[in-house]
């Protein structure tokens, strides 16, 4: 393997991604996110499409006010700065390439249906949690928030439990 | 004094600048740590690669230590630090759906999009999915609303709940983090290697 192809080392990964929480927490008073964005999305495209419908709902409407565009919020910046950060360091390392990733003892279509329930649960789930990964259970953790916790060790014991079940998917 | 965008510190106006700036560096930091590669991502589901726990524990640690250590210093007001809301319920309930999809789709909302910027169609199909599922929720959520809000104990630390200074309990969860490093470095080192490194020749 091409060293340019190298990942980080995870400890240093860590660190950094742990400074840059810090810091985001200590400037703005909030952690990360990544789920967030992809509700307000769907809030904007609900809103466009049927707006009656938009404002009727009980859930679209929270996020919905007359003076403030949808997709006018702090996560939707943060997303965007994601995808340009990760094909700066994909550019950087030589891994930009259009391809589905999966295991040699599965087919490309059976991956790309499995990311496609995999997706659907986790837009689902993150609504339940009032966050994903990121703003959940990371974010959770790093402020020692209760919450932050039960979420990290449902989303990591399920699929752990679920592993064996799943394996001829990634093994 | 912090948080500083809160108390005024830095104008609220600056909040979409920083936002986009904490998001390339937050985007730089996965991808460079292998967090936009779904099979890597799984190994910590079946012991042939353990980035996930490593990264993602050592973050947790580095921040919590830090904002509480900021706490202790009074550089950080921690009445205006956002602590997650505990609705005991919903929170399980999501956490499960959400690890039968990390279990599926190999991804997580933040590394889907990583790896969908450099290219992953796996990922991109996986974070569009997202959204179908974000839309079920919302078009069902009359149903679930009463158990969305349940169970509802405050947005507590864990902390408080053990009973326990924050101090005290960092110190417990580096030491239950340092034994996890070792323990999973002796599994690495005994479960048979995957190359997930083929698709990138």
């Amino acid at each position: 393997m091409d060293n340019s192809k190298k990942y980080w080392n995870p400890y240093f990964g860590g660190v950094m991604l742990g400074l840059l929480l810090l810091l985001t927490m200590f400037i703005t008073g909030r952690g990360l996110g990544a789920s967030g964005a992809a509700k307000s999305t769907v809030v904007t495209a609900v809103d466009v499409v049927a707006p009656a419908h938009a404002e009727k709902s009980a859930y679209y409407s929270k996020f919905l006010s007359d003076d403030k565009n949808p997709m006018n919020e702090w996560l939707v910046f943060e997303v965007i700065g994601i995808l340009a950060g990760a094909l700066l360091s994909g550019a950087l390392s030589g891994r930009l390439k259009f391809v589905v990733e999966h295991s040699p003892k599965i087919t490309s279509k059976t991956r790309l249906i499995m990311a496609a329930l995999g997706g659907l649960a986790f837009g689902l789930g993150s609504q339940f949690a009032r966050g994903c990964t990121s703003g959940a259970a990371l974010s959770g953790m790093a402020t020692l928030a209760l919450a932050g916790f039960i979420t990290m060790m449902a989303i990591f014991g399920t699929a752990y439990v679920f592993a064996y079940f799943f394996r001829k998917f990634w093994i | 004094m912090g948080p500083l965008i809160p108390l005024n510190v830095i104008d609220p106006s600056w909040n979409n600048v920083i936002a986009l700036i904490v998001g390339i560096a937050f985007g730089f930091i996965l991808e460079s740590s292998g967090f936009s590669s779904s099979r890597k991502l799984a190994g910590v589901f079946y012991g042939y690669d353990f980035v996930v726990l490593k990264v993602f524990f050592t973050a947790a640690i580095t921040a919590a230590v830090g904002l509480y250590y900021f706490e202790y210093l009074g550089w950080v007001d921690m009445s205006f630090v956002y602590i997650n809301p505990t609705y005991v319920s919903s929170a399980i309930v999501g956490g499960v759906i959400m690890g039968l999809g990390f279990i599926m789709g190999g991804y997580c909302p933040g590394t889907s999009y990583c790896a969908a910027a450099i290219g992953k169609i796996d990922a991109i199909v996986f974070s569009t999915a997202m959204l179908v599922g974000i839309l079920i929720f919302s078009e069902f959520y009359p149903l679930l609303e009463s158990f969305y809000n349940a169970n509802f104990i405050g947005n507590i630390t864990v902390f408080e709940t053990l009973g326990m200074t924050a101090g005290w309990f960092l110190l417990i969860l580096i030491v239950i983090a340092l034994g996890a490093f070792y323990v999973t470095s002796i599994i690495q080192e005994k479960v048979k290697k995957v190359d997930y490194y083929i698709l990138l020749k």
